[in-house]
């Protein structure tokens, strides 16, 4: 067992036309190659929602604004939520699965390369094909148009009477297209995880961030095909004169409100269970102390997955549910509560008594911590059905889920970033931007969503185009819009970060965050075939069984 | 740049590892599931809702036969797949051209349905709730008999070229998991149906 058979130089490609390393990149079927256009993809769509997101913020900087016509305000919202959940969201992370999973578990590659690049090229074409509704939308006549009637096109606005032209329909052929490939990749991932393990990683010793994706992939088969056979079903009724939705003919537009919330909230846990799964790797190695609790981890997040499952209607309290139903949605909401707080206390429990070092990766993971609490606590009070009748479809819900998704997802997603970037490029992020970064966009988001809470409060519903000066809400929007634009600018200095320390960053090394799990073993970035002996591992800490030899994890298991 | 080459201590090398195939088909098997799941919820909760007829007692047929095709179409890709695993080709191809002909047994059984359906009694997707309902669970299903044909019947084409042997076993084995999935959806989608929805 020595490593002296295979080298490969890393400058070996730099010689060739760019033709060449432009095929290379478009027909790769390399798990890491396609983590990164996942990545960049999704990182250029960040940046196409967040000008969408900047538009509807000075559209409401003060009041009776009209920066923006109603139309384009509410073009705005949709594409806005759409693209960040469907095209930022879910690619990144899957980007992340795609590039770590291989290289945590030992494998090769993924369980079925081809199907990974199918399923990625399904995702962008879905991601193009909504964007396409800009000129397309409607049809060969006028200046086309995108789609308005909010990500979650209630019926009946989704049916032709009401969306006419062609926007619903790129809305809903992107999502059913995308939908197909976030299936191929969740299969992908649970093959890749339970099929091509090294020897010894059993399922327990399986670092958390393979365990969560696991999970988060089997979520995935149940939660995004609900959504794929609404789609379907909303096709029918546009394409074929079906009355799924329409109830001029005795169909039913609550129907689709329970199949897309069946889908809606499952997908916030497809999306958080990838965030848990960073945490779990980043804070234990900034705290230089192995992860609190691991078995209590697996089962919280396989109790969320279940329970996640059977919450979907607390989006739906004001349509006037029954008493039952209502209280049984109620209990069920609070119950996630409880696994979530046990993670939340389980990453305490690992940073207690731990050396903390503040980097950057561990600066976003604690400020993930903090506001992933208030986010849950909020959810908790719109659990109440009685308190939700009260400030649904208002600013407080808007605060309390972009809480969820920026303050949660988004700084997980930092953390990430800045501590797999050296493993990705071979260099490191530059600290002094990622300081500017992380305060600036710490600041940003607090301006915007603590203070978005209060309006909501007030009464400001959501989507609303404008409103009366009388209302008293100018300047709580205005501290709103200028955060917004903090946070834009903290993403700018995110994106030039990327981009300089690429090519000028410190070199990386092999291990330079002095970490456990298989991905740091092998080279920054790693060769094509990752490993060129398959390891074999005996605890959940394989490197440093390795760095301590004379004390490893295995002989406590 | 060196590749690392462990050997952590204690290491047990015996590593047994379930089929990535099977893995992925139970993986989508659990995918499609859940889109039947929808489907049939939606079938379930509009029946008795259309406003016009015709309803499904005045004009569905319980297609016995034809279930019974389907059924045992389970039972011969299965044999097939034993003795495919055994290595007997001629047994192997003889039942899985069995398969297709009672697959394809019932897909004649559904277009002749639709057919009466259609031109008998005018109801079709758009005519009421039922049509739409119905043309959807059924079609759905219906589609993947379809995609099952397609993927048997290519095997079919490789098998009589005789270049499907033991080896292949395994994919054999995966299309035929995908296969009981279809029949499985149409006990589904029979008793919700012909059974209860009538």
């Amino acid at each position: 067992m020595s490593s002296n058979v295979i080298t490969v130089s890393v400058g070996q490609t730099d010689a060739k036309p760019w033709v060449d390393e432009l095929h290379q990149w478009l027909a790769t079927v390399d798990h890491k190659r396609l983590g990164i256009l996942y990545i960049v993809s999704a990182l250029m769509f960040l940046l196409i929602g967040g000008v969408e997101a900047l538009i509807i913020r000075i559209q409401l900087m003060h009041s009776h604004n009209n920066f923006v016509s109603p139309e384009v305000f509410n073009r705005m919202f949709t594409m806005h939520g759409t693209t960040m959940i469907f095209f930022v969201a879910m690619p990144v992370l899957f980007g992340f699965a795609n590039y770590l999973v291989p290289l945590m578990i030992g494998a090769r590659d993924m369980a079925f390369p081809r199907l990974n690049a199918f399923s990625f090229w399904l995702s962008f074409l879905g991601a193009l094909l909504l964007y396409f509704s800009f000129l397309g939308g409607s049809g060969l006549y006028g200046a086309g148009n995108a789609p308005d009637v909010g990500w979650w096109s209630y019926a009946p606005l989704g049916a032709r009477a009401f969306s006419p032209g062609h926007s619903s329909d790129y809305w809903t052929l992107s999502l059913l297209v995308s939908g197909f490939g976030s299936i191929g990749t969740a299969i992908n991932i649970i093959a890749t995880i339970l099929c091509l393990r090294c020897p010894g990683m059993k399922l327990n010793r399986m670092p958390l961030f393979a365990w969560l994706n696991l999970v988060m992939a089997g979520m995935v088969l149940i939660a995004i095909t609900p959504l794929s056979a609404a789609q379907i079903m909303l096709l029918i009724d546009r394409y074929l004169g079906g009355h799924f939705f329409d109830t001029q003919a005795g169909g039913s537009a609550v129907l689709w409100m329970h199949f897309f919330w069946i889908f809606g909230h499952p997908e916030v846990y497809v999306l958080i269970i990838p965030c848990f799964a960073f945490m779990s790797e980043i804070i234990p190695v900034f705290s230089r102390k192995p992860i609190f609790g691991y078995p209590v981890m697996v089962a919280a997040t396989v109790c969320i997955a279940f329970v996640s499952m059977s919450v979907w209607a607390h989006h739906m309290f004001t349509i006037g549910m029954n008493s039952y139903a209502n209280s049984f949605f109620t209990l069920t909401t609070m119950a996630v509560g409880v696994p979530t707080g046990i993670k939340l206390f389980n990453w305490i429990g690992t940073m207690w008594g731990g050396r903390i070092q503040f980097k950057t990766p561990m600066l976003f993971s604690i400020g993930f911590l903090f506001q992933f609490l208030i986010a849950g606590l909020t959810g908790i009070m719109m659990a109440a059905s009685p308190f939700d009748w009260q400030l649904s479809l208002s600013y407080f819900v808007v605060a309390h889920f972009h809480y969820v998704i920026v303050g949660g997802i988004l700084f997980a997603l930092f953390a990430a970033f800045y501590y797999w970037y050296p493993k990705m490029t071979g260099r490191m992020l530059s600290e002094s931007l990622g300081k500017w970064h992380f305060w600036l966009f710490l600041i940003g988001f607090h301006l915007t969503f603590d203070v978005m809470h209060v309006p909501g409060i007030l009464g400001m519903p959501r989507r609303i185009y404008t409103y009366e000066p009388s209302r008293g809400w100018d300047t709580l929007n205005f501290i709103i819009s200028v955060g917004a634009f903090i946070q834009a600018l903290a993403i700018l200095v995110f994106i030039a970060n990327l981009i300089v320390s690429y090519f000028k960053g410190n070199k990386a090394g092999n291990d330079p965050w002095d970490a456990w799990t298989l991905e740091w073993s092998i080279s920054s970035p790693p060769a094509p075939y990752n490993f060129a002996t398959v390891p074999t591992v005996a605890s959940r800490r394989p490197l440093w069984d390795e760095k301590h030899p004379e004390d490893p994890d295995s002989r406590y298991e | 740049m060196s590749a690392e080459t462990t050997s952590f201590p204690n290491t047990v090398p015996a590593w047994d590892l379930p089929s990535r195939g099977k893995i992925a088909m139970a993986g989508l098997i659990v995918a499609e599931s859940a889109i039947f799941t929808i489907f049939v919820v939606a079938y379930l909760f509009y029946l008795g809702k259309s406003i016009t007829g015709p309803t499904p007692r005045e004009v569905l047929e319980t297609p016995i036969f034809y279930t019974i095709c389907l059924l045992s179409s389970s039972l011969t890709i299965h044999l097939a797949a034993k003795f495919l695993a055994r290595g007997i080709a001629f047994a192997f191809l003889a039942f899985w051209l069995l398969t297709i002909a009672l697959g394809g047994l019932f897909f004649y059984g559904t277009a002749q349905e639709w057919h009466r359906l259609i031109y008998e009694h005018g109801l079709t997707i758009s005519t009421n709730l039922f049509g739409t309902t119905y043309y959807s669970l059924v079609g759905l299903h219906g589609f993947h008999v379809t995609a099952g044909l397609i993927m048997l019947t290519i095997v079919a084409v490789f098998g009589l070229g005789g270049r499907v042997g033991v080896e292949q076993s395994g994919h054999i084995e995966v299309l035929s998991m995908y296969w009981h999935f279809v029949d499985a959806v149409w006990v589904v989608v029979f008793t919700v149906v012909y059974v209860l929805g009538r």
